[in-house]
């Protein structure tokens, strides 16, 4: 995904002589490609990151598009103020490719693990909050970052991940997608949820459970329509999210059904990381498998909270 | 103890002459109006901003955003009533519009707004983000081959901020001489001393050190600052900075150096009489 995403930049930047590459100070060699058929358009600028976000509004002040690339944690903790005031509070269209969102680097440590970022990035008026699912995902949501007014922050997975999107499903920034119909209950999910979303869909689908899956690759803004049409007729909504609880997905579901529907709120199940840092190593897949995200432990809840919906208040909440 | 710099000393003796003390009216005028203001800070910049205003941008108030005009930014923003009496003396808005300073309809916040002021080219407010913004706007001049400069006025306090010396290595790596940073180096933050707060000598050799070409003068010298500013760059293929001697509070005794008045609530009748005695009728 992270490749596809750069390639992509370098493919922008040969359409459309708006399009700057901005990094920190990324791995040798990235966009090198980029670097020789456009050396005056891929900066690398340092690991100054509230300066970089400073210095990419005044670039995208002056009619250019800057893609500023670096990890997720130093993109969003590092420089939120820039982020706040100098792209959003102006509104400019400065996209802000985040490297390792989640848990991709699960062995470096709760320092670059990138948790709570949907969270504050969602936060802030005029940012679009993109979570591609796959590299084929990814490659067309960078196709439509070329002409969307204000900032994007776009989370990027580990790569390698499964393809799993469609391209007859097309892509349109703030439109979800329905991966499957609706049934008992609506799995929505973001990023690479997704695929954890479909082989538990199927699990489910052995235990006679019909799940739907609709896939909010743009958590801001979010696509309140697709949502609301899809647990029409379902008795329980759980959102998945590699990212703590607060303020992420879940909440941004949550916000929605309450303002469409006040009293009427159908159950809900939240699956997330546990409101704290990780404190253990290993991998992206054994982090999120620990606090319950694997396929089999999303299905085992989803089991456990529609049986608890027969007898039990509407509202239901994972731990 | 850091030897004090003549044009510390001479920023601290000079006189005003009468546009000064006009400009100075026109701040404490909204002062007055709005109940509220940073006063100390717009009063040690007013020179520094009426030289660039009067005598240096490349500007037009009937075309604030003409592509080939010069850009400026206050990245020290409390320090924007200096910034309004000359947008507004010049012709980018009325006059009247300094009455309503901070009133709910008003144009004029107490930190300057993009898409708000006509003349204001960044929001700014929170310290330490122009000079990056202005390395992207000068950057952006180098690229597309423009012939505009870019002008970034700082706070000592300011320049507390770690970002402003990222931005300073920015600048210097990319060579850009189309970039002037000044300092408005007054010597007094919000608490106290600036050498109190967070001591800043040897600045001048910071930012050689950090890649500037580098000018200190007193920044109430209006023919020092016309002389200075008119030949940017100091050095070609450098960014330039020039450190402003200036005095916190410049044209009222009372709140010359005195970190009283680095925000001052409402003026009370004597503090408006000394006002008129030091700047005249308003």
């Amino acid at each position: 995904m992270r490749n596809t995403a750069m390639n992509m930049v370098h493919k922008l930047a040969t359409r459309d002589e708006r399009v700057l590459y901005i990094g920190s100070d990324p791995g040798a060699g990235t966009l090198r490609a980029m670097s020789k058929e456009f050396p005056k358009r891929h900066l690398i600028e340092g690991i100054s990151e509230a300066h970089i976000i400073g210095m990419s509004a005044g670039l995208a002040m002056e009619g250019f598009v800057p893609y500023v690339n670096t990890i997720a944690t130093f993109l969003t903790r590092r420089c939120y103020e820039q982020v706040a005031v100098d792209l959003c509070l102006h509104n400019l269209p400065v996209r802000l490719i985040a490297n390792g969102g989640g848990l991709v680097y699960a062995p470096l440590g709760p320092t670059h693990q990138a948790i709570e970022d949907i969270a504050i990035m969602r936060a802030l008026p005029n940012m679009t909050v993109v979570c591609p699912c796959d590299a084929d995902e990814a490659a067309r949501l960078m196709e439509q970052t070329l002409d969307w007014t204000g900032p994007i922050y776009i989370r990027l997975g580990k790569g390698g991940d499964a393809v799993v999107s469609k391209a007859e499903h097309g892509f349109e920034i703030g439109k979800a997608i329905l991966m499957r119909p609706p049934g008992d209950v609506v799995m929505v999910t973001t990023g690479i949820m997704l695929q954890r979303a479909l082989a538990a869909a199927d699990l489910l689908a052995a235990q006679g459970i019909r799940a739907g899956i609709l896939h909010m690759h743009t958590v801001k803004p979010l696509d309140t329509e697709a949502l609301l049409q899809s647990i029409r007729g379902t008795k329980l909504v759980a959102t998945l999210e590699e990212h703590v609880p607060s303020g992420g997905l879940g909440s941004a579901v949550a916000e929605a059904l309450i303002d469409k529907l006040g009293f009427g709120l159908p159950a809900m199940l939240r699956l997330s990381l546990p409101d704290r840092f990780m404190h253990n190593y290993g991998s992206q897949d054994s982090l999120l498998k620990k606090h319950g995200l694997s396929a089999g432990a999303i299905a085992t809840s989803i089991e456990r909270a529609l049986a608890a919906s027969h007898t039990s208040s509407p509202q239901l909440h994972s731990t | 103890m850091t030897q004090i710099s003549p044009h510390a000393e001479a920023a601290l003796t000079c006189t005003l002459d009468e546009r000064s003390l006009y400009l100075r009216r026109l701040v404490l005028g909204s002062v007055r109006s709005a109940g509220r203001g940073h006063v100390g800070p717009a009063l040690s910049l007013i020179e520094m901003v009426r030289v660039l205003y009067d005598d240096v941008l490349r500007i037009d108030p009937n075309n604030p955003r003409d592509p080939a005009r010069d850009r400026a930014i206050l990245s020290k923003g409390h320090g924007c009533l200096a910034l309004y009496a000359l947008l507004a003396d010049r012709g980018f808005f009325p006059l009247s519009e300094l009455d309503g300073f901070c009133g709910p309809d008003s144009i004029l916040g107490g930190h300057p707004e993009y898409g708000m002021v006509p003349g204001v080219e960044a929001s700014t407010g929170a310290l330490g983000h122009g000079l990056s913004i202005g390395v992207g706007l000068a950057l952006a001049a180098r690229m597309r081959e423009r012939s505009y400069r870019t002008f970034v006025l700082l706070g000592d306090g300011e320049i507390n901020e770690g970002s402003v010396w990222e931005a300073a290595m920015g600048a210097a790596k990319h060579g850009l001489d189309n970039l002037v940073a000044l300092i408005d180096y007054n010597k007094l933050q919000s608490y106290g001393p600036t050498d109190y707060v967070l001591p800043l000598e040897p600045l001048a050799d910071k930012w050689r050190s950090f890649g500037f070409a580098v000018q200190e003068l007193n920044g109430h010298d209006v023919g020092a600052l016309r002389a200075v500013l008119k030949q940017v760059p100091a050095v070609p293929g450098k960014p330039t900075a020039v450190i402003c001697h200036t005095v916190k509070g410049k044209g009222l005794p009372a709140a010359e150096s005195n970190a009283d008045w680095h925000h001052k609530n409402k003026l009370t009748d004597s503090e408006l009489g000394a006002i008129r005695v030091a700047v005249g009728d308003f």
